[in-house]
């Protein structure tokens, strides 16, 4: 048994919290979109674009794709400690990767307000 | 009594392949390079999304390039990561739990998200050719 002294930050604690969090938020959100495409039919554009907009797709699209954006981030960033070992490297890919991220995140947004 | 002055055969050099993993080892290792993949293919999940949702004309391209067996067979393998990060992830949170922390259990479950997630994958695969 190592004898581990308790100090400093909290650990990656709310890291790991925040990909179980929206872990559960995304496996449900798929559940729903899921349920709600399957009974879309048959498959035009107007039926695709009004499925969309019943509010509880578009609660559970918007919910799935902010939570995929912080999931992927704990995600990436456990990777990148893992296997890119100089500081200076992993770093650099860390900002690229939170860049990319919050790109997409606005990207997301645009899709859901356009809906 | 051991005998401690038996020569121990040293460096000891294990075969890590994936092939030679036990089953929640192969299970662990696809999450990891499902997850990976799935981040790689976000910026495409999103290129569609917003093609089918942008107008008339986007859905029909959309259609049109959904319909290319390329992109199909791509289509194929973004399934199968996801559904394999989805069952291993549901694995996860209930070992975060507790819940089949067991060896024959462990091997069970490892079993059923391997087996689950090709089997789901095939099965949508065929109704989406």
């Amino acid at each position: 048994m190592v004898e581990r002294t308790i100090v400093g930050a909290h650990y990656g604690l709310s890291g790991w919290l925040a990909q179980r969090i929206t872990a559960i938020v995304m496996a449900l959100a798929t559940l729903v979109m899921v349920c709600g495409i399957w009974s879309a039919s048959p498959l035009t554009y107007a039926i695709w674009k009004s499925l969309f907009a019943k509010w509880w797709m578009w609660l559970s699209l918007s919910l799935f794709l902010l939570s995929v954006m912080l999931h992927a981030w704990v995600g990436v960033r456990d990777i990148l400690m893992d296997y890119i070992k100089p500081t200076g490297i992993r770093l650099a890919l860390e900002v690229v990767f939170l860049l990319a991220l919050a790109y997409y995140t606005v990207w997301a947004m645009q899709i859901l307000w356009r809906i | 009594m051991p005998d401690l002055t038996a020569k121990k055969k040293r460096p000891l050099w294990y075969n890590l392949s994936p092939l030679n993993l036990p089953l929640p080892g192969l299970v662990s290792i696809f999450h990891r390079v499902s997850g990976a993949l799935l981040f790689l293919g976000l910026v495409w999940f999103l290129f569609l999304l917003d093609m089918s949702l942008a107008s008339e004309a986007g859905f029909a391209r959309f259609r049109a390039y959904v319909g290319h067996p390329l992109v199909k067979l791509s289509l194929l393998g973004f399934l199968w990561a996801y559904l394999h990060h989805f069952f291993a992830g549901i694995r996860y949170l209930f070992l975060d739990i507790d819940k089949g922390v067991g060896l024959p259990a462990a091997r069970a479950s490892s079993y059923a998200v391997l087996a689950v997630s090709l089997a789901l994958t095939a099965l949508l695969g065929m109704r989406l050719w």
